[in-house]
C-alpha cells in the first residue's frame, strides 16, 4: 500500500491523538459487555470495540453457572457447591467462587425484572425446545412459568412453519424425562405467516406490532395477538399454562406475553430455542442499553487487527514494584495501543488497560487450521497438542479436547506464555477465549463469561493509572 | 477481482503423494470473482436473517442467508436462475456487520442483483427504466440544477407526482427533494477555491451528488470546518459514488462511475491529500464496495485512504479538546434525535457522533436506537416498497418522537429524508453543528 494511514501526511499529531480511553474491551458478547459494565462502575472511561455481532445472539438467553461437573456428574442441584472441586486452570477456579457470586449479583442488578432465579442457589430446570431439561442459574422472566419443577399441566404450542419446535414431540420427551406434570403438544398454523421460511423476527414483529392479519381466508382482519390466542383457545383442555417457542415479541415481549395470557386465561411462557434466538437477542439488547446508560463508548462493525507495545517497557506496572526478572514479569511488556481496521484505514485506539473477550472457536476469538490453534489479535499462547489428530476423539459427544482450547491465565486473568509468565502487564482475558473448560458439556458458558468478564473489568479499572 | 484467492482445487493432476492439502473440487468453473470461501464460511446461524429489516416486515423476502450463500450454491447448477426476490433487498448492508463468520453478504447480494438485472430484467420494462432513472439521479440533477426553481416547482406539483407513480412507479407519498439555487461546486468556483493553502495538510473532498445539488450547506460546513483546522481542500472531479447503482443492480453504470472516481481520487492521493466524504453511503461505497467489486488500478489505495469527514478529524486532530473550548449559545442546537445510518454502522461509526458531540457544551444528541430508517436510498422511493419502507421506519419514528429533541440529526441524505417524512422534524447534518460550534456565524458570511 502506497501510504500508511497510521503515518498521516499531517504534522505527526495523529499518533498522539489516537482515540484514547482508560479501559478498552475487545469483544461485544456476554463477557465483553460484563467487563465493560464492571469497569464502568469506577470513574474511568471505557470503550468496547466489537467486530461482528456476537454469538450471544445465537444463545438460549439462559444464564447457567454449572449444570454438570467436568467429569459428567449431574445435573447438579447446587452449582456453587461444585465450584469448589473444579480442577486447577478452570476459569471458575481462577477467579474463585466468591467472584462468581458477585458477578451474578451484578448481573441481577443489570437485568432487573427481565431475569429471575436469584432467590436460590439451586439450579432451575428449564424445558428446552427439544423437550430436554436444562439446569440453569438464571432464566428470562418470559420462561418463568415453564419450569419443569412446576407441577401444573402444560400445553406446548408449536407451529407448522417453525420446525425447530415440535409441540407434541417436546411434550413426549418431557414425559419421558419424568417431569411431575402432564405435557401435551399441538401444532397450529401461525396467523399472518404465509411462507414456510419466515424469519423468527417476522413472527416476533407480527405480535410486537399487533399487525392486522386475516384469518380463515375472510376479508376481515384481526390483531395478530387476538388471532393467535383464539387459535390456541380451542385446543386448551384446562391446562393452566401454555408454552410457545420463544418468538413472542422483541422489545415488547412482556406486553405480548401478558396479552396472550389474558386472552387465554392462563400463564404463558416461552420455551428457549436454538439459533437464531430472540431471548439471546433480547439479552444482547439489554446489555447494550446498560452500556449506554453506564457511559461506555461502543464501536462496532470494525475489527482490532494488531497492537503495539509500549517502547518504554512495563515499569509502571503497579502489581510488581520490584520489577526484576521475576516469574510475574510480563514477557512482552505493556500494550501501548491496538490497531482498529476501518475498511482499510488503520486507526490506533489507546487505553491504559485492555480486556480480550473475543470468544472461542465459534466466535473466532480462537482460530484453527491444519497447522495449529492460535489467538489472532495478540497471538497469545493457546496450548494444544501438536498432532491435530489429538485434538478430537471419535464420537460426537465424547470428551473432546478441542472444546477446552483457549488461553491459560493467571488469577488476574492475564494470558500466560508457555513459561507461565504473563504475556502483557495490561491485558486480561474473559469468556470463551479462555481454555480449560467445556462449556457445552458443563452448561457453564454464560456463567464463565459473566464471572471472568466481571473480574477482568473490575481489575482493569482498578489498575488504571490516573 | 484479481487479488481474491482462486481455490487451488482445479488440479486433478497434482501429485497425490505429497502432504499438501488438496481440497476436493466440487464446483467446476473458477470465476473471475470467487465467492466460494465466503459461502463456505456460512455456518447457518441465521444471525443475518434476524438483522434484516426487510425480512422482519415482509415474509415474502427470504432474507440475506438465502440471497447470499444459499443462492450462490443454487446457481452453481445450470437450471437455477437468480431469484427475483433479490430485488426486495434494500442494500442496507446490515447483514455484513451481523455475520459472526465473515461471509461477504452484501458483495454476494450485489453480484446476484447485477446478474439478475443483466439476465432477467427486460431493458424495456417500466421497472428497468424507473430503476435506471433512480440509480442515475446524478445524470438528471445537473439539468434540474440549471433551472432549480422550475424543477422544484414542477416536481412539487401533485400532477407530476401522480404521473411519477402511474408511469414510473415512483411513490407519490414522498416529496421530491428541493434542488439548491446554487450548487456547491458553483459556490466553490465563485469563492475562488480554497481559502487555506497548506503543504502539510491537504484533503480531497468527495461531496457526492446530494451535497452538491441539494444540500450545499453541508458541503460548505465541511469546507469551513476543515479550513478552521488549517487544511487545504481540493475538490476533485467526481461522478456518483455508485451507491444507488449497486442497490439497483446497475453494475455497469457503477463501474463507469467508480472508474472515474478511482482515477481522480488516486491522483489526489498522489498529490498528498487524504480523501474525506460527508455522506456515509459515499464513504461506504468507496471503502467497501469498490474493492469488493472492482479492480481498477489504485482501488485498494483509494479505499484505504478514504475517511468519513468526522472520523478523519477525530483521528488526525484533537477534536475533543477543540470542541471542549467551543459552546453553542441559544436553544437552536440544544437537543437532537440522532439516527446512525446503516452504512455508517458498517464502517464502525455508529457511536461516533454522540461521542463527539458530547464534548460540546450546550449540545445534546440522543441516539434513537439501532433500527434501520427503512428508506435505503432509492428503495423507499419505489411505489412497491413504500409500505415496507415505512413499516421498517416505524421503530425509528417512535424512538425519535419519544426522545426529548424535536429535531433530527444524521449523516445520510436519504435517512434524513425518511426522518423528516416520518416525523415532520427538521434534520441537520453533524458537520453543520461542528461548523456552528467551531466557526460560528463568521463562517456563513
Amino acid at each position: 500500500m502506497g501510504r500508511s494511514s497510521t503515518e498521516p501526511s499531517t504534522t505527526g499529531r495523529c499518533a498522539e491523538v489516537a482515540i484514547s480511553d482508560d479501559v478498552l474491551v475487545i469483544g461485544g458478547g456476554l463477557a465483553g459487555a460484563m467487563a465493560a459494565l464492571a469497569a464502568a462502575e469506577r470513574d474511568v472511561r471505557v470503550r468496547l470495540v466489537t467486530y461482528k455481532q456476537s454469538t450471544l445472539r445465537q444463545a438460549s438467553g439462559l444464564i447457567d453457572v454449572l449444570g454438570y461437573a467436568p467429569d459428567g456428574d449431574g445435573p447438579l442441584v447446587d452449582p456453587f457447591e461444585a465450584l469448589e472441586g473444579l480442577p486447577t486452570g478452570h476459569p471458575y477456579e481462577r477467579v474463585g467462587s466468591e467472584a462468581v457470586r458477585e458477578a451474578l449479583a451484578f448481573f441481577d442488578e443489570v437485568a432487573g425484572d427481565a431475569y429471575v432465579g436469584d432467590h436460590t442457589d439451586a439450579n432451575a430446570l428449564v424445558p428446552t425446545h427439544g423437550g430436554t431439561v436444562k439446569p440453569t442459574a438464571r432464566y428470562p422472566t418470559a420462561t418463568a412459568a415453564g419450569l419443569a419443577s412446576d407441577n401444573r399441566d402444560a400445553l406446548l404450542v408449536g407451529f407448522e412453519t417453525l420446525p425447530d419446535f415440535d409441540g407434541p414431540l417436546a411434550a413426549s420427551h418431557l414425559a419421558a424425562a419424568g417431569v411431575p406434570f402432564d405435557a401435551r403438544g399441538v401444532t397450529l398454523s401461525f396467523p399472518g405467516i404465509e411462507r414456510d421460511d419466515a424469519k423468527v423476527t417476522r413472527y416476533a414483529h407480527l405480535l410486537e406490532r399487533d399487525e392486522a392479519v386475516s384469518v380463515d381466508d375472510s376479508a376481515a382482519t384481526v390483531g395478530a395477538r387476538d388471532a393467535l390466542a383464539e387459535s390456541v383457545d380451542e385446543h386448551l383442555e384446562g391446562e393452566p399454562r401454555v408454552g410457545f417457542p420463544a418468538i413472542l415479541g422483541d422489545e415488547r415481549a412482556d406486553e405480548v406475553r401478558t396479552a396472550l395470557g389474558e386472552g387465554l386465561g392462563v400463564d404463558v411462557f416461552e420455551v428457549p430455542m436454538g439459533p437464531p434466538s430472540l431471548p439471546g437477542m433480547r439479552l444482547s439488547d439489554l446489555l447494550y442499553d446498560a452500556l449506554e446508560d453506564a457511559g461506555v463508548r461502543v464501536t462496532s462493525g470494525v475489527p482490532v487487527v494488531d497492537y503495539e507495545v509500549d517502547p518504554r517497557g512495563s515499569s509502571d506496572t503497579p502489581a510488581d514494584p520490584s520489577a526484576a526478572k521475576t516469574s510475574d514479569d510480563p514477557a512482552r511488556g505493556r500494550i501501548d495501543h491496538v490497531v482498529v481496521d476501518r475498511n482499510g484505514a488503520e486507526v490506533p485506539h489507546r487505553a491504559d488497560q485492555y480486556v480480550l473477550a473475543t470468544g472461542g472457536l465459534v466466535g473466532k476469538g480462537v482460530r484453527s487450521d491444519r497447522e495449529g490453534v492460535r489467538e489472532p489479535i495478540f497471538d497469545c499462547h493457546v496450548p494444544h497438542p501438536e498432532d491435530r489428530y489429538d485434538w478430537f476423539v471419535d464420537g460426537v459427544f465424547g470428551d473432546q479436547p478441542y472444546a477446552r482450547f483457549g488461553l491459560d491465565v493467571d488469577r488476574e486473568l492475564r494470558p500466560l506464555e508457555t513459561d507461565s509468565r504473563p504475556t502483557f502487564s495490561n491485558l486480561r482475558a474473559a469468556g470463551a477465549v479462555l481454555g480449560g473448560y467445556d462449556f457445552a458439556a458443563e452448561k457453564s458458558g454464560s456463567g464463565v463469561s459473566l464471572a471472568t468478564g466481571y473480574v477482568a473489568g473490575r481489575r482493569a479499572s482498578t489498575a488504571v493509572i490516573r | 477481482m484479481s487479488e481474491t484467492d482462486h481455490p487451488p482445487d482445479d488440479g486433478a493432476t497434482e501429485d497425490r503423494s505429497s502432504d499438501e492439502f488438496e481440497p476436493i473440487q466440487v464446483f467446476p468453473e473458477a470465476e473471475a470473482m470467487d465467492l466460494r470461501p465466503g459461502a463456505d464460511n456460512c455456518y447457518k446461524c441465521s444471525t443475518c436473517d434476524t438483522n434484516c429489516p426487510v425480512a422482519e416486515v415482509d415474509d415474502e423476502f427470504p432474507g440475506p442467508k438465502f440471497q447470499g450463500p444459499e443462492q450462490w450454491r443454487l446457481k452453481r447448477q445450470d437450471d437455477h436462475d437468480v431469484d427475483e426476490s433479490v430485488m426486495k433487498c434494500s442494500n442496507c448492508m446490515r447483514c455484513d456487520s451481523a455475520c459472526p463468520s465473515e461471509v461477504p453478504l452484501s458483495q454476494m447480494h450485489n453480484t446476484a442483483r447485477g446478474e439478475y438485472i443483466e439476465e432477467r430484467m427486460s431493458r424495456f420494462s417500466r421497472e428497468y427504466l424507473r430503476n435506471r432513472l433512480l440509480a442515475n439521479y446524478r445524470r438528471l440533477a445537473p439539468l434540474a440544477a440549471t433551472f432549480p426553481r422550475t424543477a422544484n416547482f414542477v416536481m412539487g406539483l401533485s400532477v407530476t407526482q401522480w404521473l411519477g407513480e402511474k408511469t414510473l412507479g415512483i411513490t407519490s407519498e414522498r416529496e421530491l427533494p428541493d434542488f439548491a439555487t446554487e450548487t456547491f461546486r458553483e459556490w466553490w468556483t465563485e469563492r475562488g477555491g480554497p481559502a487555506v493553502e497548506s503543504e502539510a495538510k491537504q484533503i480531497a473532498y468527495f461531496h457526492g451528488c446530494y451535497a452538491n445539488y441539494n444540500t450545499p450547506e453541508v458541503a460548505k460546513a465541511l469546507v469551513r470546518v476543515y479550513e478552521h483546522f488549517g487544511y487545504e481542500i481540493m475538490i476533485p472531479e467526481q461522478d456518483c459514488s455508485g451507491t444507488p447503482m449497486f442497490a439497483n443492480g446497475m453494475l455497469e453504470d457503477a463501474r463507469r462511475a467508480a472508474e472515474t472516481n478511482v482515477a481522480e481520487l488516486a491522483a489526489a492521493l498522489e498529490d498528498g491529500a487524504d480523501i474525506v466524504a460527508s455522506c456515509s453511503s459515499c464513504s461506504m461505497s468507496i471503502r467497501q464496495e469498490y474493492p469488493e467489486l472492482f479492480d481498477f488500478e489504485g482501488t485498494a489505495e483509494v479505499a484505504a485512504n478514504t475517511w468519513d469527514a468526522l472520523e478523519y478529524l477525530r483521528v488526525h486532530e484533537d477534536l475533543e479538546a477543540e470542541l471542549a473550548d467551543a459552546s453553542l449559545e441559544g436553544d437552536e442546537y440544544d437537543e437532537f434525535a440522532y439516527h446512525a445510518p446503516c452504512h455508517a454502522r458498517n464502517q464502525g461509526l455508529d457511536g461516533q457522533t454522540v461521542d463527539v458531540l458530547e464534548a460540546i457544551d450546550g449540545v445534546e444528541a440522543e441516539d434513537v436506537g439501532d433500527s434501520c430508517s427503512g428508506i435505503s436510498g432509492t428503495y423507499g422511493w419505489k411505489a412497491e416498497n413504500y409500505e415496507t419502507s415505512m413499516k421498517i421506519g416505524a421503530a425509528m419514528f417512535e424512538h425519535m418522537e419519544g426522545a426529548e429533541a424535536e429535531q433530527g440529526l444524521t449523516e445520510c441524505p436519504t435517512c434524513s429524508m425518511q426522518m423528516g417524512h416520518g416525523t415532520g422534524y427538521e434534520i441537520t447534518h453533524t458537520l453543520e453543528i461542528l461548523e456552528a460550534a467551531l466557526v460560528g456565524d463568521a463562517g456563513a458570511a
